[in-house]
C-alpha cells in the first residue's frame, strides 16, 4: 500500500445539519451535505455529524448514508439555541475521531459552528474555500480572494484542518452507503447561547435552482426599474432553467430578496453561464460573479464596466431585447 | 452601558487590491486603507443607539471603536471617533503580521476583556475576505452568547434583540447581556463625519495596545504566544488569476435578442 492510500483512510469529519423545519415535510439536511461529503471522500473514510431535533435525527441519519457517509454520528440539539449546543456536539466528535479535517459548509449557521469549534481547539481554520485537496504535505484547502482576482492554497501547520465549504463549488459526489449509525456522547458545555424566539421559513415558491449551487444564472439590476418588471429577469430564467440573482442596487430598491444579491456582500457564484440584465457592473458585483466561465451582459449604456468582464456584451435596451431572446429560445426548443 | 464595535480597516474594493504573491498578506501599499462598509454601518447603528438613549434619559452609553491592524491603518479609528465614538483601541503589534483567524481572535477577545463591554458588535463579514467567523469565534473564547448576522438590533438595558435572514427563513434571536452580535449591510448608511467631529476626535483617547499590554489577559485565556507551540493555519501558495478580457461587443440592431439566442445554442447553455 502506498502511503496515500494509508492516510486516505483517514476520518473526515463533516457536519451535516437540519435543513428549516417546513410544515408536512419530512426533515431534511441543509444545503451543502452531498458537497461536504463528496469533498470528504476525496481525502480519507467520510464521517458524518449529523445535528438536529431528537425526532428528526433518524431521517437526517439516513440521508446522510444515501449521500456517502460511511459512518453517521448523531447528536440532538435543541433548535431553539444558537451557536454552542453545535460546536458541542462537533468538539465530542472531533474528541472521538481524531480526524485528519473537519469540513462544514460554509452557510451562516455551518460557519457559526466552524468559528466555535476551531477557538474552542485552538485548531486551524480555513473560510469559504472553493476546494480542499491532498498534497505531499497533508490536506490543504483553496480560496478564491478579492473577488476571484486570487488563488490562495492555505494549510495547517499541524493537526486537523477545519475547513468552511463555499456552497455550490464541490462538484464531486460520494456514493452512497449503507447506513451505520450511532449516537454520540456529547458533554454540554454549558457555553451560554442565544435564544430564537421565532422563525418563518421562506417557503420555495418556485421549482426554480437555488442562487448558490445553480449552473446558470440570470441576474437583474437597477436597470429594470421596477418590481414588477424585475418579472423579465424571472422569465429569462425560466425559460434557461436557471437561478435568479440581483445586484445590490436591485435588492435596495426591493425588487427582490436580498438572498439573491451577488457580489461582495452577497453570495459569490461561478456558474458556467452568467447573464447580466440592466447590471452596469461596479467592481463589488463583479467581484462575486467574474468567475462564471461565460459571462453575457445586456446594458443600455457602451460604458458600463460590466462589458469590460463580458463574452458577449449588447448594448440596448433591455427591455426590447429580453423578450426577443425568450421568444428567440422558446422558439428553438 | 458600554459598547466595543469591533471596527477593520480593509483595502478599498474601489482600488486595486493586491496580495503580494510570496507572503500572501495585502500589499497595503497598492490601495487605500478604509474602514470596511459594514463595520463602519455597525459603528452607526450604536452611535445612534447612543444618542437616542442620552436624549431619553435611558442612561449612558459609551461606545468604543476597538481594531486589531498594523499601525499604519490609524487614521481608519480616527474616522470613527469623528462619527462619534468616544474612544477608541488600536492593537498593533508586528508580531501579528499574518496572524490566522484563531491569534486574531484570541488578541481581539484579550483585548475585550480589557475593555470590559456589555456588548460586542461586529460586521457579518468583511470584504477583505475573511468570511464572517470572528463573531463567533469571539463568543466561544469570551463564554458568550452569539447573534450573528442581525438584520436589525434592538438594545436594551439587559438584552440584545434582532432578526437574522438564515439558511431557509427569518428568525428572531435574543441575548442576554454580555453578548456578541454580528450585523449585515442592511444597518444604517453610516454618516459623513461633520467638521466639529472630526475636530472633536483629535482630543478622544486612542489607545495603542501591544501583545505586552495584553499579557495578563492572553494568559487567562490560555493563549500560547509561541507560535511553534500551537497549531496554525498558513498560507503555502497564491496565484494571480490572468484578468479576465473582454469578447465580443453589439449594439442593438433590433436582432440582438435572437443572437443571443445564438450565442446560447453555440455554446450549448440553451
Ligand atoms: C462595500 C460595498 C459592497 C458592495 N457590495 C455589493 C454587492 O455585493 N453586490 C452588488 O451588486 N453591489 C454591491 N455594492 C454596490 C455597487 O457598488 C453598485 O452600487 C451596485 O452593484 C449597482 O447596481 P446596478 O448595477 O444594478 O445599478 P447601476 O449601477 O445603477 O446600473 C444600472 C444599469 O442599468 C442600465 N440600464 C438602465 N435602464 C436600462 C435599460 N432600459 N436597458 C438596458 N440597460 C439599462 C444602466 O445603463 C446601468 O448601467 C457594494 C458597494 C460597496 C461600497
Ligand atoms: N482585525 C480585526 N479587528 C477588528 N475587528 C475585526 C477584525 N477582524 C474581524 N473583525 C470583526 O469581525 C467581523 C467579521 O470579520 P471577518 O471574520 O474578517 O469577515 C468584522 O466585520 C469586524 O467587525
Amino acid at each position: 500500500m502506498t502511503s496515500t492510500e494509508m492516510t486516505s483512510n483517514e476520518p473526515i469529519l463533516t457536519l451535516l445539519l437540519a435543513g428549516p423545519a417546513v410544515a408536512d415535510e419530512a426533515p431534511a439536511l441543509a444545503d451543502g451535505a452531498a458537497e461536504a461529503l463528496g469533498a470528504a471522500a476525496r481525502l480519507g473514510t467520510p464521517v458524518a455529524v449529523v445535528v438536529g431535533a431528537a425526532d428528526a435525527l433518524p431521517q437526517l441519519a439516513e440521508a446522510a448514508a444515501s449521500l456517502g457517509a460511511a459512518r453517521v454520528l448523531t447528536a440532538a440539539v435543541d433548535p431553539a439555541q444558537l451557536g454552542a449546543p453545535v460546536a458541542d456536539a462537533l468538539a465530542a466528535a472531533v474528541a472521538q475521531e481524531a480526524p485528519a479535517a473537519v469540513l462544514v459548509s460554509h452557510s451562516i449557521e455551518g460557519s457559526d459552528a466552524a468559528g466555535r469549534l476551531a477557538a474552542r481547539l485552538r485548531a486551524p481554520l480555513a473560510v469559504d474555500a472553493v476546494a480542499v485537496e491532498r498534497d505531499d504535505e497533508g490536506i490543504v484547502a483553496k480560496h478564491s480572494v478579492y473577488g476571484g482576482g486570487f488563488e490562495v492554497t492555505s494549510a495547517a501547520t499541524y493537526g486537523p484542518l477545519i475547513v468552511t465549504l463555499r456552497l455550490g463549488a464541490i462538484d464531486h459526489r460520494a456514493e452512497a452507503a449503507a447506513p451505520q449509525v450511532s449516537a454520540l456522547e456529547v458533554g454540554a458545555s454549558g457555553r451560554p447561547a442565544a435564544a430564537v424566539e421565532g422563525f418563518e421559513s421562506v417557503v420555495q415558491a418556485s421549482e426554480r435552482p437555488d442562487l448558490r449551487s445553480a449552473k446558470k444564472i440570470v441576474s437583474g439590476g437597477r436597470g429594470l426599474g421596477s418590481k414588477e418588471q424585475f418579472a423579465l429577469v424571472e422569465q429569462l430564467a425560466d425559460t434557461l432553467g436557471a437561478a435568479i440573482g440581483a445586484s445590490r442596487a436591485a435588492v435596495d430598491a426591493g425588487y427582490v430578496d436580498q438572498s439573491l444579491q451577488v457580489g461582495q456582500t452577497g453570495t459569490s457564484v461561478s456558474p458556467d453561464l452568467y447573464i447580466a440584465v440592466g447590471i452596469s457592473g461596479a467592481i463589488q458585483h463583479r467581484a462575486g460573479m467574474q468567475t462564471a466561465k461565460t459571462i453575457i451582459a445586456i446594458d443600455k449604456d457602451a460604458n458600463a464596466p460590466i462589458f469590460e468582464i463580458a463574452d458577449l456584451g449588447v448594448v440596448g435596451d433591455l427591455f426590447t431585447i429580453v423578450p426577443q431572446l425568450v421568444q428567440a429560445l422558446e422558439a428553438r426548443k | 452601558m458600554k459598547i466595543v464595535v469591533l471596527v477593520k480597516p480593509v483595502p478599498d474594493t474601489y482600488g486595486d487590491r493586491v496580495l503580494n504573491l510570496e507572503t500572501g498578506l495585502a500589499d497595503r501599499a497598492a490601495s487605500e486603507t478604509v474602514l470596511d462598509e459594514i463595520t463602519e454601518r455597525a459603528l452607526e447603528a450604536v452611535i445612534r443607539h447612543a444618542e437616542e438613549s442620552a436624549k431619553s434619559g435611558a442612561g449612558d452609553v459609551e461606545v468604543i471603536a476597538m481594531t486589531m491592524a498594523p499601525a499604519e491603518s490609524q487614521s481608519t479609528l480616527r474616522k470613527a471617533l469623528a462619527m462619534g465614538a468616544a474612544s477608541a483601541v488600536h492593537v498593533a503589534d508586528e508580531r501579528l503580521a499574518g496572524a490566522d483567524l484563531v491569534r486574531t481572535a484570541e488578541v481581539l477577545a484579550a483585548a475585550l476583556r480589557r475593555a470590559g463591554a456589555d456588548l460586542i458588535v461586529a460586521g457579518n463579514g468583511s470584504t477583505d475576505g475573511s468570511g464572517g467567523v470572528m463573531p463567533s469565534m469571539l463568543a466561544e473564547l469570551l463564554e458568550l452568547p452569539a447573534a450573528t448576522r442581525l438584520e436589525t438590533l434592538e438594545i436594551t438595558a439587559d438584552a440584545v434583540r434582532g432578526t437574522r435572514e438564515t439558511d431557509g427563513g427569518t428568525m428572531t434571536v435574543t441575548a442576554a447581556l454580555p453578548a456578541v452580535v454580528s450585523v449585515t449591510e442592511r444597518m444604517p448608511d453610516p454618516r459623513f463625519p461633520a467638521l466639529k467631529g472630526i475636530m472633536g476626535a483629535k482630543k478622544k483617547p486612542l489607545e495603542v495596545l501591544t501583545l505586552d499590554d495584553l499579557g495578563a489577559e492572553l494568559e487567562a485565556l490560555g493563549v500560547e504566544l509561541d507560535e511553534t507551540a500551537s497549531a496554525r493555519s498558513i498560507m503555502v501558495a497564491a496565484t494571480q488569476r490572468p484578468a479576465r478580457e473582454a469578447g465580443e461587443i453589439i449594439t442593438d440592431d433590433g436582432t440582438a435578442g435572437e443572437r443571443i439566442a445564438a450565442f446560447l445554442a453555440d455554446r450549448r447553455l440553451a
